[in-house]
């Protein structure tokens, strides 16, 4: 009994975090349709902003899951001025400049800091689950991607922005008639996307190391649940996490995480046979 | 060079025999001309080419947006060395380290062609693929792990892995000399095949389909078929380049799988040209020798470097080098013939067979 507590528990904790690892990637991409190649590396900035910001003596809980998205949402608004805004509509291009924002970040980071393993401390202790022990800072997981779900869908459902943004999405010629500037919606999305990035990045950082390539170990999960989900921005993202994060999260704790990571790409291969849009766009195709 | 009144076809052909002399003039000339060190760095570049035409073909021909060929860079490369630790013959472990990426690259295909994903989606999973393999080689530390006498060693990778042996006799191993001449023979041997592939019925399909995917369905072929097999086929070439990379150090380990690795044969095509053959070897030469020469320093991440080239071509030089070189020298011969302009303009695009792409 404590030990499926336990697991149920592991299971929710899984399903929070590749929530929160994806939905960065997910504004971004059920919005501009652009796949964001340096997702990780933005999480990993987000990391790097929470290691820098306690090293300075921040409040741990600030330097966790304030800075990290206001730092990582400006560096990607540079980032679209600079770059992407030039490539919208070009499909490929923008994936691969993205690419090259990656290596570029990965080199940059590793000139700057070295290539070590920096690490955040955990703000929090631990609590029983009977016999068993677990972590305190999983329910700061769980209670941030509940917060993240409710925040995103009140932005989209009952905020002028989060009109103007759906509108967009549906029509952005329409949109541009009636008044409203694409582009700067645009700008808006891919700031919003980024800084969801960097908030995972800088959430994470205390239970996982803090190095230029850890974005690869989160990269393959998003991807993967943000195919699954399909165009539903926060429900696909939401509904693609659960699936996925039961079947990683209960096959890792019956063999090891990489064999988890495994059958996680296996589930999507066959999902996208099965539905080639995703979760939304199948089922639920209404919702956002 | 190329007087006015050659039809397109005899201009390819031309073109086809320089190349093809090129090669085997450096084939057979560079074990004369540099000493062993030399001969050992350019066998490198002739993988890292090899590599790259397997990239220029699936992405460039076929319209396929494989982000994550270092998979069967890497899955060749295992498999090589895995084979040849238990066969002690290296003849069937070459043909393995081109099977086992091919039988690989069969099924993902089957699933995302017969899926019919988008091409974002293809890029992602390729991608994801690579990254997924990358962890569990990595995982794969310790005795246990192992293939017949072969241990896997994770992180570590596989070191002293025996080199090619002339077929039948495993104690008559290659020099650093006879694995040049492996890996440039190859080299030459897989653009001459690519060539005389994209001239034949079928890799006209695959253009066409790359083209326009619903018209060449409506003439009545099958485009997911072709996209598979020409999916399977650069999976193949690129367990080729993998089982000449393990030649080169005599060594693998993981990183042949890193995203860097899937990076960096995107950026030799992107810089030599997408939609050209030549391009992708001469984007692999220069990019591959920027590397060695910045791994001579550490006060800069070469990633960093390789980042701002991605970005940079994307954005200024999309289709790269060869293509831009030459519609400059198309450019600068029509000053002085104005005739022969008239002429090149006239001409169709379909009559080339290797135009340079449209890019989607």
């Amino acid at each position: 009994m404590d030990l499926t507590g336990l697991v149920a528990f592991n299971v929710v904790t899984g399903i929070a975090t590749l929530f929160l690892i994806t939905i960065g990637l997910g504004v971004i991409y059920g919005m501009m349709r652009i796949i964001n190649l340096a997702h990780g590396e933005f999480m990993m900035l987000g990391a790097y902003t929470a290691v820098t910001a306690v090293d300075h003596g921040v409040n741990i809980w600030v330097a966790l899951l304030v800075l990290p998205p206001l730092v990582v949402g400006l560096i990607g608004l540079a980032v679209e001025r600079t770059v992407i805004r030039f490539l919208y509509g070009r499909m490929m291009d923008t994936m691969l400049a993205t690419w090259g924002i990656s290596l570029g970040l990965i080199g940059l980071v590793t000139t700057l800091f070295g290539n070590v393993v920096k690490a955040v401390p955990t703000p929090v202790g631990s609590f029983e689950i009977g016999r068993y022990g677990a972590s305190l800072f999983n329910l700061v997981l769980i209670g941030t991607a509940l917060v993240a779900i409710v925040a995103l869908l009140g932005l989209l459902r009952f905020t002028k922005f989060g009109l103007v943004l759906r509108a967009t999405m549906q029509n952005a010629r329409m949109a541009a008639a009636l008044g409203v500037s694409p582009g700067t919606i645009y700008m808006a999305t891919f700031a919003l996307g980024s800084a969801l990035a960097g908030l995972a990045g800088g959430v994470l950082a205390p239970i996982s190391g803090v190095s230029p390539d850890m974005g690869a170990a989160y990269i393959a999960r998003a991807f993967i649940t943000v195919l699954g989900g399909g165009p539903a921005i926060v429900t696909g993202t939401g509904l693609a996490s659960g699936l996925f994060g039961f079947i990683d999260e209960l096959v890792s704790f019956q063999t090891s995480p990489v064999i988890g990571d495994v059958a996680l790409l296996c589930a999507a291969v066959l999902l996208i046979r099965v539905l080639p849009q995703g979760i939304t766009g199948r089922f639920l195709r209404r919702s956002l | 060079m190329t007087p006015v009144h050659l039809s397109a076809r005899r201009r390819s052909g031309l073109s086809f025999l320089a190349v093809v002399g090129a090669g085997l003039a450096i084939l057979f000339g560079a074990p004369h001309l540099v000493g062993t060190y030399g001969l050992v760095q350019l066998t490198l570049f002739a993988a890292v080419a090899i590599f790259a035409l397997s990239q220029g073909f699936v992405w460039g021909f076929a319209g396929i947006m494989s982000f994550g060929q270092a998979a069967f860079l890497g899955l060749g490369a295992y498999a090589y060395a895995v084979a040849a630790i238990d066969m002690g013959d290296s003849t069937v472990p070459v043909l393995i380290s081109v099977a086992v990426p091919m039988l690989f690259a069969a099924a993902l295909g089957y699933f995302m062609f017969y899926g019919r994903i988008s091409d974002a989606y293809i890029g992602v999973i390729t991608l994801t693929v690579s990254v997924i393999l990358f962890q569990l080689t990595n995982a794969t530390s310790g005795s246990q792990y192992h293939i017949g006498q072969a241990e896997l060693g994770g992180f570590n990778g596989m070191p002293s892995v025996p080199p090619i042996n002339v077929p039948g006799m495993p104690d008559d191993q290659l020099d650093q000399t006879g694995i040049w001449y492996v890996a440039m023979g190859s080299l030459v041997v897989v653009y001459a095949f690519l060539r005389a592939l994209l001239a034949s019925r079928f890799g006209r399909v695959v253009v066409a389909i790359r083209e326009n995917e619903t018209r060449a369905q409506l003439i009545g072929y099958d485009p997911r078929l072709y996209k598979l097999l020409s999916f399977t086929v650069s999976a193949g070439i690129a367990g080729l380049a993998g089982c000449i990379y393990v030649n080169w150090g005599g060594f693998i380990s993981p990183t042949v799988f890193a995203l860097s690795m899937s990076a960096q044969v995107i950026i030799f095509v992107l810089v030599g040209g997408l939609g050209t053959l030549l391009g992708p070897i001469l984007g692999a030469v220069l990019i591959q020798g920027l590397i060695n020469a910045a791994g001579g320093q550490s006060a800069v991440d070469p990633n960093l470097g390789l980042g701002i080239i991605l970005v940079a071509f994307v954005l200024l030089i999309p289709q790269g080098l060869l293509p831009t070189a030459r519609a400059l020298l198309a450019r600068a011969g029509s000053r002085k013939e104005p005739a022969r302009a008239a002429a090149e303009t006239a001409r169709p695009l379909a009559a080339q067979p290797l135009a340079p792409e449209t890019r989607r």
